[in-house]
């Protein structure tokens, strides 16, 4: 193994790198002056994220544990932008909010973990690096869940989210244990084309899709999601929402159109029923919340149906769909966690009755309220038209028009419930309105630049196109 | 920049220069002299439109262009105009104009509103120049959610419920409408090959009988429900209502000629047998709103609700005409779109206007205001004759080519539908005869003695409506001439 080989995982090393060099620099600055930290662990992702914009070949290594392709790579860049604006957002809650400054580096390690885990899950080719992955990118969070010790609520969540965790890897290891019994590797490239049309194997399949679909909160697993978002601190919730919830679409993606391409007759029916059920309920619970955590837990489990809609099409429009939706999504979520996030930091309100006459204290809040809410709901032309648009195509691409009907209807339901929020943000007035306030630069910029990138990536089509282009990995 | 782009882009600009303006009369100065800019484009664009056909150039969509946009899919920023096209257009800038002056004096988040409105026009100026049915389909969105903020913040009455509930239902219209452009997108490549949202292209292939009976009234519905088929025109009356003036003439004006215009362009012509196969079911549904609406209208006590069943109704007379499926039928149903495109948008202004001085719209607590307000009482007067049809207006002649186009079918079904159609005629009479005699021509009442006149701004908003209403029923075959040399090519087809 020479050195180039190495610097495939040029995205995990850097990034261990960067956890070792928080922790020192967490060992050697001084208790009151805690707070430069948060520079440095930013400044050192921001170099991060760069170094993730180099080109990179493709390949693997450890035999096929660990490979990287196009698509991986364009997946890790956006998760780095991803995590980027989170991390700028929670820079206020981590000075502010937090009372135990001394926390504030391990925030950072914890939080760069739990990314690392995402990579190794992005990138696995064998079963056993995908379970690692996935237990390093949810046990840290857990932790993070429970930061804010003086809340009972923070640290319900955290029992929570570790418990269903727990729960969801002893169904997922059961059901890799039966893949494993059924095609005797755990190799990824083994196990291609190998799965026999049995109980057995299918059974290995729901099982394993049941321990993903607790990470994305599909319906029926989604019970954890509300409290725990609800609970947990917001950049936490946020994270939880956006990132974790992308690397495991991705893979349970890259598994489904793949690794169990002879199963698909099966997993397409499994897929079906999920999506249908994940929208229609993720739905109607959205549709009465009043918290607004909550309220984007729950509409973060529709997102899922409609993510998980495309799946149905296993090919390159319905890979590249996914990402590009995905990382749609991403930006979208983090816009709108970002605002209540700065909302519930400077006045600790967090309940859609308070954001009546938003508008009028502080537009410009408002409008980037407006403009994720848009990009979720699927309005153009914000992003999110786009991304819904060819999620519909490429299922209705393979004659799935009945479940592409499903969804309009359930994008109409959907865009009750957000434009709720905007009546109360825009249509409303209030007596005691939320007063104007000034967040920090961190915010700003985070979230100037989700509203930059929510208004370009849609329309700017050179980046679905590269998207579409990197997708080849399938080939039915 | 191509000629027919910048009526896109212009209104991006403006809205551009109007997020730096400050102070509600450069808001105002800013807005209009963007759709100054727009309207004269458009004057400039029928001129052009004109001079182009004169030297001879017989393809069915001029100005075309063409520039890929998401290769994968094949999706296309593809525009081209026809002569219906062109007037549509027309009618938007004039409309938009008239609504900048009718509005010159809102007073809640000017900047906002007029924001909103000019991005409402790009989505249907848009809407009016695509070929490709993805841009159309975009533009078509974009044009109705800022409907939701419109009515919603500065609206009246019963407005959270009424914005809510005309944009759950027309964007719920809008997703069975995807339905329908997905079917036709992926059944445009029968032969193999990367499939097409260009409408042309599609038109090349016959579509099986099939795949045009199933998708026909998904497009169907979804371009009808804006253009208020019964029945599901219901948010129609609560959204007008609840509108502030510059809206609801936008809306009734522009908005819902889209409906029309879509089942025109893309239903009727890419499935010629699909249309064939439902004809029937959508005729009875289009003469039930024609003679619901106009039912309806003569119940209602609010002047604007009259109004808005009257649109109803009206707007059900182009689906009938379109449904005849001949070419002055057709013809009809277009000058019609056209006609209570002006119509209504003007007697919603002067509806404005009126309750701007008497503060109130219901019909039995105003009385003889022409003696007060003479200015507004006569255009009052002379927008609702338009409205019934009274020739020299621009409805008559497009009522007259609906009904003439409707009358060529011999057979009972078609006689039965026209004489209905026909008919409304006379309940349109009744209603608008009664709401005129009554708050214009009644006894007088003392409280109103003191009305303040007619405004610069008011008087211009209207006066620009009117000269197009006497230009369309003076110059009927000018108009007539532009639509029949568009209409040939769509007719041919089925």
């Amino acid at each position: 193994m020479n050195w180039n080989q190495i610097l495939l995982m040029r995205n995990e090393i850097v990034l261990t790198l960067i956890i070792l060099l928080v922790l020192v620099s967490d060992l050697i600055v001084k208790d009151n002056r805690k707070k430069i930290i948060s520079n440095i662990a930013i400044g050192l992702f921001v170099i991060h994220m760069l170094i993730g914009f180099i080109p990179m070949p493709e390949g693997s290594l450890f035999g096929g544990m660990y490979r990287t392709n196009h698509l991986i790579f364009g997946f890790k860049i956006i998760l780095n932008v991803g995590v980027l604006l989170i991390l700028l957002q929670s820079a206020s809650w981590l000075h502010d909010k937090l009372q135990d400054t001394t926390k504030i580096g391990e925030f950072y390690i914890i939080l760069f973990s739990s990314l690392l885990g995402i990579y190794f899950m992005v990138s696995s080719g064998h079963f056993l690096i995908l379970y690692m992955g996935l237990e390093l990118s949810v046990l840290p969070i857990s932790a993070l869940a429970a930061y804010e010790v003086y809340n009972r609520k923070s640290s319900e969540a955290a029992i929570k989210l570790i418990l269903s965790a727990a729960i969801s890897s002893g169904v997922f290891l059961f059901g890799i244990s039966i893949l494993y019994a059924v095609s005797g590797s755990l190799y990824f490239d083994d196990i291609l084309g190998k799965l026999p049309i049995s109980y057995f194997s299918v059974m290995g399949l729901v099982f394993f899709f049941s321990g993903l679909a607790f990470k994305i909160s599909l319906v029926p697993f989604h019970l954890w999601t509300a409290d725990v978002y609800e609970g947990a601190p917001t950049p936490v919730s946020n994270y939880l929402s956006v990132i974790s919830k992308a690397g495991a679409v991705f893979i349970l993606m890259v598994l489904l159109f793949i690794t169990m391409n002879t199963l698909h007759d099966i997993w397409i029916y499994l897929v079906y029923g999920i999506t249908v059920l994940t929208m229609f309920i993720g739905n109607f619970f959205a549709l009465r919340q009043e918290n607004m955590k909550r309220f984007l837990a729950f509409s973060s489990v529709a997102q899922a149906g409609f993510i998980l809609m495309a799946m149905v099409s296993a090919n390159q429009a319905g890979v590249s769909s996914v990402v590009y939706f995905m990382a749609i999504y991403i930006f979208s979520n983090i816009g709108a966690f970002g605002v209540v996030e700065a909302i519930s930091m400077k006045t600790g309100k967090e309940n859609m009755k308070d954001y009546a006459g938003l508008y009028r204290t502080n537009p410009k809040l408002s409008l980037v309220l407006m403009l994720s809410l848009f990009s979720l709901a699927g309005i153009p032309p914000v992003a999110g038209f786009f991304g819904k648009f060819f999620l519909y195509t490429a299922a209705a691409g393979q004659g799935f028009y009945v479940l592409v009907f499903i969804a309009v209807v359930n994008v109409t339901i959907s865009l009750y419930y957000y434009l709720k929020v905007i009546r109360e943000a825009f249509l409303r007035t209030s007596d005691t309105p939320i007063a104007y306030f000034k967040s920090d630069n961190y915010m700003k910029v985070s979230l100037a630049i989700v509203a930059v990138i929510l208004l370009v990536i849609g329309l700017y089509s050179p980046f679905y196109d590269y998207i579409y282009s990197v997708s080849n990995i399938v080939n039915f | 920049m191509d000629i027919l782009s910048l009526f896109v882009t212009v209104p991006i600009l403006t809205v551009i220069v109007l997020m730096f303006a400050k102070g509600k009369k450069q808001y105002r100065v800013v807005a209009l002299v963007g759709f100054i800019i727009q309207t004269l484009m458009s004057f400039n664009l029928i001129y052009q439109y004109l001079h182009v056909r004169a030297l001879g150039d017989k393809s069915i969509m001029v100005f075309t262009k063409d520039l890929l946009w998401f290769a994968p899919m094949n999706i296309h920023y593809a525009i081209g105009v026809d002569g219906i096209s062109v007037l549509m257009i027309v009618l938007t800038s004039v409309i938009v104009l008239a609504g900048i002056f009718i509005s010159w004096d809102v007073d809640d988040l000017p900047k906002e509103f007029f924001i909103s409105l000019i991005v409402l026009a790009t989505g249907v100026f848009g809407f009016f120049i695509s070929v490709d049915l993805f841009t159309l389909f975009l533009f078509y969105e974009l044009a109705v959610i800022p409907m939701y903020l419109l009515i919603g913040i500065w609206g009246s009455g019963p407005r959270e419920y009424a914005s809510m509930k005309l944009t759950l239902m027309l964007m719920g219209a809008s997703a069975v409408l995807l339905i329908g452009i997905l079917g036709l997108y992926f059944h445009s490549a029968p032969n193999g090959g990367p499939h097409t949202f260009n409408i042309f292209e599609i038109a090349k292939l016959n579509l099986p009988v099939g795949v045009q009976r199933l998708f026909f009234p998904f497009i169907f519905v979804g371009f009808g429900t804006i253009s208020a088929l019964f029945p599901f025109h219901t948010w129609s009356p609560d959204g007008h209502s609840s509108a502030p003036t510059a809206v609801s003439m936008l809306h009734a004006g522009v908005l819902m000629k889209m409906g029309g215009y879509g089942i025109f362009r893309i239903a009727m012509y890419l499935m010629p047998q699909g249309t064939h196969f439902w004809t029937n079911f959508f005729l009875v549904l289009a003469i039930t709103g024609v003679v619901y609406g106009a039912f309806a209208a003569i119940k209602q006590t609010d002047l604007k609700y009259i109004n808005a069943y009257s649109s109803v109704s009206h707007l059900g007379l182009v689906l009938v005409g379109l449904l005849m499926i001949n070419q002055i039928a057709w013809k009809g149903a277009m000058l019609q779109t056209l006609s209570h495109g002006f119509t209504t948008a003007l007697l919603f202004a002067l509806i404005g206007v009126v309750y701007g001085r008497t503060h109130t719209r219901i019909i039995s607590k105003m009385s003889g205001l022409l003696v007060f307000i003479p200015v507004i009482g006569i255009l009052f007067v002379l927008a609702g004759l338009a409205n019934l049809g009274l020739p020299g207006f621009s409805g008559f002649v497009s009522e007259m080519n609906i009904f003439v186009g409707a009358f060529q079918h011999a057979d009972t079904f078609h006689r039965i539908i026209t004489i209905l159609a026909a008919s409304s005629i006379v309940i349109t009479a009744v209603y608008i005869l009664r709401v005129v005699g009554k708050i214009m021509m009644g006894p007088t009442m003392k409280e109103y003695a003191n009305l303040p006149g007619i405004t610069w701004y008011e008087k211009t908003g209207t006066y620009i409506l009117m000269i197009f209403i006497v230009l369309i029923g003076t110059l009927p075959f000018w108009f007539g001439n532009i639509l029949s040399d568009s209409i040939r090519p769509f007719i041919e087809r089925l």
